[in-house]
């Protein structure tokens, strides 16, 4: 039965409950987890062990693109392509061209930080083995569940069930895959 | 005890009444659910959208005539469109203030106000972007505004003001509308699971993205959203100085100064929530959002209000200052003809009358606290921004430096039509908006309820996801 298994979900009430025991699973070892929330909780990120985000990294480089392609936009327009002197000012007249490179510097940082984020979450997944579990529709809206998979190392259905168990939660829950 | 009653004054409860995770889903999430559409919305909608087809019918003279429907004609050569262009943007300004700026402030009212000030945003921002278009005369030939490679081997001009609006006003609509769909992803995903219409599952399905509240998921939702916020501050902040330079780069008396971005950034931010305040306590009461748009949150936007008010007030005083005190005979004589000695001096007194001293109620409780005052004096200023639009630029080109050249401004039915229409317009879609989507943040909501605290601690977005404090043992795999 174990090989059909995604993993293993146990259902918490509080957001306490959820991060002592994720707390708890990752003192046991167990690597391949994740919570679920209503909210964003800030604790369950140490408590998970949860690596801090290349988001940000990807976002400033999508704003130094957006402001370099901004730079040879104006540069290409007004310099190589169609060079006019237009109210006494040169060329290249840097200031005069600051707007359109802030405004596209913020533009693809935006791009960059939905799109990304969403990549990054491996969305839109239209299909998940957590939905397979009816409670889990009150994820998104006021219980918190925590799940082992079982292509983590440390997986053994016995031991994971037992182990869910005992920490206490308002049930545990195997979710097919 | 008393510290209790002290710090209640000092962090009032943001959602008053017995609310837990469920029940601030279902009155907030029912609404479009659940519940029965209610009467006000459709004779509200009918208005609006009656209303609405006055912009379709002018827009269509407007498209087969041409501009000359219009009053604006030479030396009024900007008249009613980039009034109403600088009047709906500003309002769009306060979405955005409170979505990005309070958020990074940490201001937690601005939670339960978010989501349809950030609506109101688009909207007024869509409207606003009409003016323009149609002002060109050749709507169909709006695109040329893009560099674009073309068979004609002509650029935009990237030196003029009125190519960075262009560039400021589309980055804004499109970073508002990417703001206001990522704070929706969470709560379309409790639509989803709430929804017991198959269609509708399958829609707030689609436009969730599977959104499943994993917690790695919102560990990088909360990045994406805090560092949108952060590059939306100075974007807000740059959309009305960029409109002001489209004045202040002219040489016209009147609108050539220096100081215009700041007042225009003010003012923006006044006009939007007198806006954000003729919505909210309509919707609150209506909707009975009473548990989540508190007083508390009222009398907050009131003294905002205020404050940009003073800013605004200031502004007037420096500008009359200003045409003074720089000793250019044409600044003075600007000055002169648009306070008294002009054919439309009295434009100014009723702008001063609204925009500086309507706001100074707002002083008192009684009238910060009272709705009925807030809804009056938010009407009050709506239309003293407006006005304040249309003497800076009526005024100012009306009488300029070459007398034979002077005339009068008057708006034709046109004007009035489509600015009407507009209005129409906007309600429109926000009554769309109430009907198919949550108007109020359901799952920041949530993180303001004590029980969203994990060991005391609140949950809400601040600073500390970026600080996450690594206390165990990092080696991967662990405790190895």
């Amino acid at each position: 039965m174990s090989e059909n298994i995604y993993g293993i979900m146990a259902e918490f009430d509080t957001p306490t409950q959820l991060v002592d025991a994720a707390v708890k699973v990752r003192d046991a070892g167990y690597t391949k987890t994740d919570g679920f929330s209503p909210f964003p909780l800030h604790d369950i990120d140490e408590a998970l062990g949860i690596k801090r985000s290349v988001l940000p990294y990807l976002i400033l480089t999508g704003g130094i693109t957006g402001l370099l392609s901004a730079l040879g936009l104006v540069y290409f327009v007004h310099v190589i392509d169609y060079p006019i002197i237009v109210g006494g000012r040169g060329h290249f007249s840097l200031p005069a061209f600051i707007p359109p490179m802030f405004e596209l510097t913020i533009l693809f940082a935006a791009f960059t930080a939905v799109f990304g984020m969403l990549f990054l979450n491996g969305l839109p997944s239209p299909y998940h083995p957590v939905f397979n579990i009816p409670r889990f529709a009150l994820a998104s809206r006021e219980k918190f569940f925590l799940l082992i998979e079982s292509r983590d190392p440390l997986y053994d259905y016995e031991k994971v069930r037992a182990f869910m168990e005992s920490l206490s939660p308002q049930e545990v829950f195997d979710v097919p895959e | 005890m008393q510290d209790a009653i002290e710090e209640r004054k000092l962090h009032p409860a943001m959602v008053e009444g017995d609310h837990d995770f469920g029940t601030v889903s279902d009155r907030i999430g029912d609404l479009t659910l659940k519940k029965r559409t209610p009467f006000h919305w459709f004779i509200g909608f009918a208005i609006a959208f009656l209303v609405a087809q006055l912009l379709m019918v002018t827009i269509i003279y407007l498209v087969t005539k041409g501009i000359g429907i219009w009053g604006t004609n030479q030396p009024v050569g900007w008249a009613f469109p980039i009034i109403n262009f600088v009047w709906w943007i500003g309002i769009g300004h306060a979405g955005t203030l409170i979505s990005a700026i309070l958020l990074l402030l940490n201001q937690k009212w601005r939670t339960s106000i978010n989501r349809f000030a950030e609506a109101m945003t688009l909207f007024a921002v869509a409207c606003a972007g009409l003016y323009p278009v149609f002002h060109t005369g050749r709507p169909w030939l709006a695109y040329w505004l893009f560099p674009y490679p073309n068979t004609m081997g002509l650029w935009p001009q990237f030196r003029s003001p009125l190519m960075w609006d262009v560039f400021a006003v589309s980055t804004y609509a499109t970073v508002s509308l990417l703001f206001w769909y990522v704070g929706l992803i969470p709560d379309l995903a409790t639509l989803r699971d709430r929804a017991k219409n198959k269609y509708f599952k399958k829609v707030y399905a689609i436009f969730s993205w599977g959104w499943r509240g994993s917690a790695r998921h919102w560990h990088r939702y909360e990045l994406a959203y805090l560092i949108l916020a952060g590059i939306s501050t100075p974007l807000v902040l740059s959309v009305h100085s960029v409109v002001s330079l489209d004045f202040s780069v002219s040489q016209i008396p009147g609108w050539h100064a220096t100081f215009f971005p700041p007042y225009f950034v003010a003012g923006a931010i006044y006009a939007g929530f007198a806006m954000v305040l003729l919505l909210a306590i309509p919707l609150r009461h209506l909707y009975n959002m009473k548990d989540f748009v508190t007083k508390t949150h009222l009398i907050l936007m009131g003294k905002v209000m205020l404050a940009t008010g003073l800013i605004v007030g200031y502004s007037y005083i420096m500008e009359a200052f200003f045409g003074w005190y720089s000793g250019s005979q044409y600044e003075w004589f600007m000055i002169k003809n648009r306070i008294w000695d002009g054919p439309y001096w009295a434009f100014y007194w009723m702008l001063m009358f609204c925009n500086v001293i309507s706001p100074q109620f707002l002083w008192f409780k009684r009238f910060r606290e009272s709705e009925f005052w807030l809804f009056i004096i938010s009407i009050i200023v709506s239309i003293g921004m407006w006005l304040e639009r249309f003497v800076i630029i009526v005024t100012s080109i009306q009488r300029d430096f070459l007398p034979s050249s002077w005339a009068m401004y008057s708006p034709t039915i046109w004007d009035w039509s489509m600015f009407i229409g507009t209005l129409g317009f906007f309600f429109c879609l926000f009554f769309l908006f109430v009907r198919f989507l949550p108007i109020i943040s359901i799952f920041e909501v949530r993180t303001l309820l004590p029980q969203a605290n994990v060991h005391g601690r609140p949950q809400d977005f601040d600073e500390n996801v970026l600080e996450i404090e690594y206390t165990y043992d990092k080696t991967d795999p662990p405790n190895s």
